[in-house]
């Protein structure tokens, strides 16, 4: 895209850079692959989420991966014991398909409910989920899948199970119309293998939205992480660079600054 | 149930971060609309998350409107957060024709156009320098998720203040009753600290 800014609305700029990691569950156990494939286990959830908030993580996401394929809602007290364990805010997606199913997840601990294959079926679900417990609780989450052919990216539903005919920028568009106020964007391509975030999506996603984004997919180092904020991301989701302990979020964050990054230490 | 916080139900906050917040610092609380406890506890939450519309006529509903008034005019211990901290005003541009308690003579407004609403992340938070406000809750770094604000420190209150597309009114004290535009419960462990030393101070 590489068209100017300028017209974007300030603000989210204004804000500290979040860091967030991402939990994928699955029966009770946090577990990471690629390609949203070939899962390996990757520790227990409540042990995670308190080292991350200790070393300060700005939120935390949990994703039920298997949810929505098996046909249930998160796991209930995996969230209650999360809750416990950390004070910063808990995004929590995985097979949310009605108000009932946000609700039930809001009453066990989360802040936040995000949203992904229920609101492609049927978006008007985002607008009862804005209009319920209001913009700030509602993320939509894009699994998104670069486009062979042609220029522009997809998404894909069902843990990536699932390629839509949907362009992923304009179905961010129509996810910011209907109230969404934040979207988790996870290049499917990068997704687990360390290759960087998709720059170039996130700059063409945040010029055309502009409701807080968080980059996710492919982080390996410090310089990934860099990169996604210079290219417009608002924060960014990593779960193995932490999960494998490569480096503390403690001293992710002291690098960040050193590069001039706003960020909360 | 002495010494039980009472966190006033308002039907749509989502209240679970804040009882755990408060179990760590080892307070047992209860979600209650009821008029008695609230009049009689010692320690009393106004959480929110929602509009002010439907926020004030959840209060009217339940008969708390009038039970809040009373404490904070009695200086009786009163924290409010995010939508609860506007309710305390005089009236919102979120709902024009509903009147706030009016325990705290401002007006709540939208934020500058120029921004992005809702305001969603950590954003910093600090009082006047050397004001015993400062020194008690000293500046830090808040998890803010809001839409209005007020603009301008009401006479009479201590004010701390956020930059977002210009200055505005984080959080105000007056005695025994705090109030925080951003959420304390989320804030970590500096967030947590406002609860603590609100219970503390207050009792």
């Amino acid at each position: 895209m590489g068209a100017s800014l300028d017209w974007k609305m300030a603000g989210v700029d204004m804000l500290k850079k979040r860091i967030i990691p991402c939990l994928d569950v699955r029966d009770g156990r946090v577990v990471k692959g690629v390609q949203f494939m070939g899962l390996r286990d990757a520790g227990d959830p409540v042990e995670l989420s308190t080292r991350y908030a200790d070393e300060g993580a700005d939120e935390l996401v949990m994703l039920d991966v298997s949810a929505t394929i098996e046909g249930r809602v998160a796991l209930l007290e995996t969230i209650e014991r999360i809750r416990n364990a950390i004070a910063i805010p808990l995004t929590v997606g995985g097979g949310v398909r009605n108000i009932e199913d946000a609700r039930n997840l809001l009453n066990h601990g989360a802040d936040k409910i995000s949203v992904n294959s229920a609101a492609v079926d049927r978006p008007e679900l985002i607008v009862e989920m804005s209009q319920t417990f209001g913009s700030q609780c509602t993320v939509v989450a894009l699994d998104v899948k670069r486009l062979e052919q042609t220029s522009g990216w997809q998404i894909m539903t069902r843990s990536g199970t699932r390629s839509e005919s949907l362009d992923a920028i304009a179905w961010g568009q129509q996810c910011q119309g209907l109230g969404a106020g934040e979207i988790l964007l996870t290049s499917f391509d990068r997704d687990g293998t360390g290759n960087g975030y998709d720059c170039e999506l996130i700059q063409a996603f945040t010029a055309a939205v502009s409701i807080p984004t968080i980059a996710s997919g492919g982080a390996r180092s410090t310089k990934d992480l860099v990169a996604a904020f210079s290219c417009g991301a608002h924060a960014v989701l990593a779960a193995s660079i932490f999960h494998d302990q490569e480096i503390s979020i403690q001293e992710l964050k002291r690098q960040l600054a050193v590069e001039g990054i706003d960020v909360r230490l | 149930m002495r010494n039980v916080v009472q966190i006033i139900d308002t039907g749509v906050a989502n209240v679970r971060s804040i009882q755990v917040a408060l179990r760590r610092l080892s307070f047992e609380s209860n979600i209650s609309r009821d008029s008695n406890l609230i009049a009689n506890a010692k320690h009393v939450i106004l959480p929110g998350v929602g509009s002010f519309g439907t926020g004030m006529a959840g209060l009217h509903e339940s008969g708390l409107a009038e039970t809040i008034q009373q404490r904070v005019e009695c200086g009786r211990p009163l924290f409010a957060v995010c939508l609860g901290m506007q309710l305390l005003c005089l009236e919102s541009e979120e709902s024009p024709d509903v009147l706030g308690l009016g325990l705290l003579p401002a007006k709540v407004q939208r934020f500058d156009t120029s921004v992005q609403v809702p305001q969603l992340g950590w954003n910093e938070v600090a009082a006047e320098p050397e004001s015993d406000f400062s020194k008690e809750f000293p500046p830090g770094v808040a998890y803010f998720a809001n839409s209005f604000r007020i603009a301008d420190c009401p006479p009479d209150w201590d004010c701390a203040y956020t930059d977002y597309g210009g200055r505005f009114v984080s959080a105000v004290r007056r005695g025994n009753c705090l109030a925080c535009q951003f959420h304390p419960e989320l804030s970590g462990e500096w967030g947590q600290a406002w609860i603590g030393k609100w219970l503390v101070s207050t009792c």
